[in-house]
């Protein structure tokens, strides 16, 4: 017999008894539908202990990797600790090491946290001011025995949590934030695929993470990445990227603009109209989509229609909430 | 002694179960998706959670374990029959079911009981 937690509460999982019998037998509302591992609506994490293989079978790799499982097919092995999908939150304090301009409206910050923390690049984690205030910021940089996280922050119009990051925040002072989370990175699994990564603005956080991580691990297809901006001036580190695609025989850069100028060793277009126009079918392909939301809904469908398998497509679309 | 067992397998084990389900959505949504006959009432929809609806239809028809509940097929389509949905665009996702099966390989015989399952569903999806 096993001993299942959520939300601080035990229970026995008695023999038999698969983890969603259990929840069910306590009168605890978990969201189910087939009862056979199919439809996905029970949908939850352990944050402890994998569980059962078995128990994965049908889910994305990454979300296999995180751990997450289906409820109603798990006969847990061991003990768990459960969670419903995204809801628990343990939080983690980072002091602000270093703040740096990237273009006239996003900000690099650099923050080192206190205790180990794991994550895979291009995940993100939920930031919380003092007063409460949550947004949630991409992580940039890949994992390292650092414990840096890097964020790229753009300043949005009369956004109150980024003008307080831009103003306000100095350096050395400290920062909660949830653990890391999202299904949108690098999976080693992959290493044999091409990449396609299209990200607008600050959306190139995630995706600078993920080929970092892919050049890394030594990714042997290759890596094209598409980033957008209207204006040249909204286009960063493409130092650094062409640095990193002269370097890597398998990596091509291609910056976008889609406004009118008409700007050197730039291809004028939107991002992803360039990206998905460049290549005639995309069978076998892993896509990154990451910043404007409609960018992003627009660019699935596309890569969709051309050939890209459903759990090839990962994408953080931007929401603006503030 | 011995129970007795029952030697034919379901028509969704036969097709393959839950990893038969994975590859046919991800042909069929896409036929669908393709088709300026019928995309238009796949417009503006999150993708993910239409091919997730298209899974659990498919789990239906291919004969697996779902909630299928009329209602709730006539109360999701009853928007679409003010669009003008109609036996012909229905005949056209049937079309479009056979050609995925076909595609992956699936013997004529279980085609034709993947066909005749979801054919039931044409009444509530039409609001007949």
């Amino acid at each position: 017999m096993s001993k299942l937690t959520l939300n601080g509460t035990s229970f026995v999982n008695l023999a038999n008894e698969t983890v969603l019998d259990t929840l069910l037998r306590e009168n605890i509302q978990i969201p189910n539908g087939c009862h056979q591992g199919i439809c996905q609506a029970c949908l939850m994490r352990s944050v402890d202990t994998p569980p059962p293989v078995s128990a994965q079978v049908g889910l994305n790799p990454t979300l296999q990797k995180q751990n997450y499982f289906l409820a109603c097919i798990c006969h847990p092995e061991h003990d768990m600790t459960l969670t419903l999908s995204e809801q628990q939150a343990v939080f983690i304090t980072a002091r602000v090491l270093q703040k740096q301009l990237l273009t006239t409206d996003i900000m690099r910050v650099v923050v080192e946290c206190d205790t180990k923390i794991t994550f895979l690049a291009g995940q993100f984690v939920n930031v919380l001011r003092h007063d409460g205030l949550i947004r949630s910021y991409s992580i940039a940089n890949r994992p390292q025995a650092d414990n840096r996280l890097e964020f790229h922050i753009r300043r949005l119009p009369n956004g109150q949590f980024s003008s307080w990051i831009h103003d306000e925040l100095a350096v050395g002072s400290i920062l909660t934030l949830t653990e890391p989370q999202g299904s949108c990175h690098y999976l080693i699994d992959s290493k044999t695929q091409p990449l396609m990564l299209i990200g607008t603005g600050s959306g190139l956080a995630p995706l600078h993470g993920i080929i970092r991580d892919a050049l890394e691990q030594q990714h042997s297809a290759d890596i094209h990445l598409f980033h957008g901006s209207r204006h040249h001036e909204g286009l960063y580190l493409v130092d650094e990227m062409r640095e990193l695609a002269t370097k890597y025989s398998n990596f091509y850069y291609t910056p976008c603009l889609s406004g009118d100028n008409v700007v050197p060793d730039t291809v004028r277009g939107r991002a992803h109209d360039v990206a998905l126009s460049s290549i005639q079918t995309l069978k076998g392909w892993k896509i990154y989509l990451c910043g404007h939301a409609d960018m992003v809904n627009d660019s699935k469908r596309m890569a969709y229609l051309k050939g890209v398998a459903l759990r090839d497509i990962h994408a953080e679309a931007f929401y603006l909430a503030e | 002694m011995s129970e007795v067992q029952d030697t034919t397998a379901s028509l969704f084990d036969q097709l393959g179960g839950a990893a038969a389900v994975e590859a046919a959505v991800d042909i069929f949504y896409r036929k669908v998706l393709s088709d300026y006959r019928i995309n238009r009432f796949f417009d503006n929809s999150d993708m993910e959670k239409q091919a997730a609806k298209q899974k659990a239809f498919l789990t239906m028809a291919f004969g697996g374990p779902n909630n299928y509940s009329g209602k709730d097929m006539r109360d999701a389509h009853a928007k679409f029959v003010k669009m003008g949905l109609n036996a012909s665009h229905f005949d056209i996702v049937m079309e479009h079911l056979t050609a995925t099966l076909v595609e992956l390989n699936v013997p004529p015989a279980l085609i034709a009981q993947v066909a005749a399952i979801a054919e039931s569903a044409r009444d509530d999806v039409l609001g007949k």
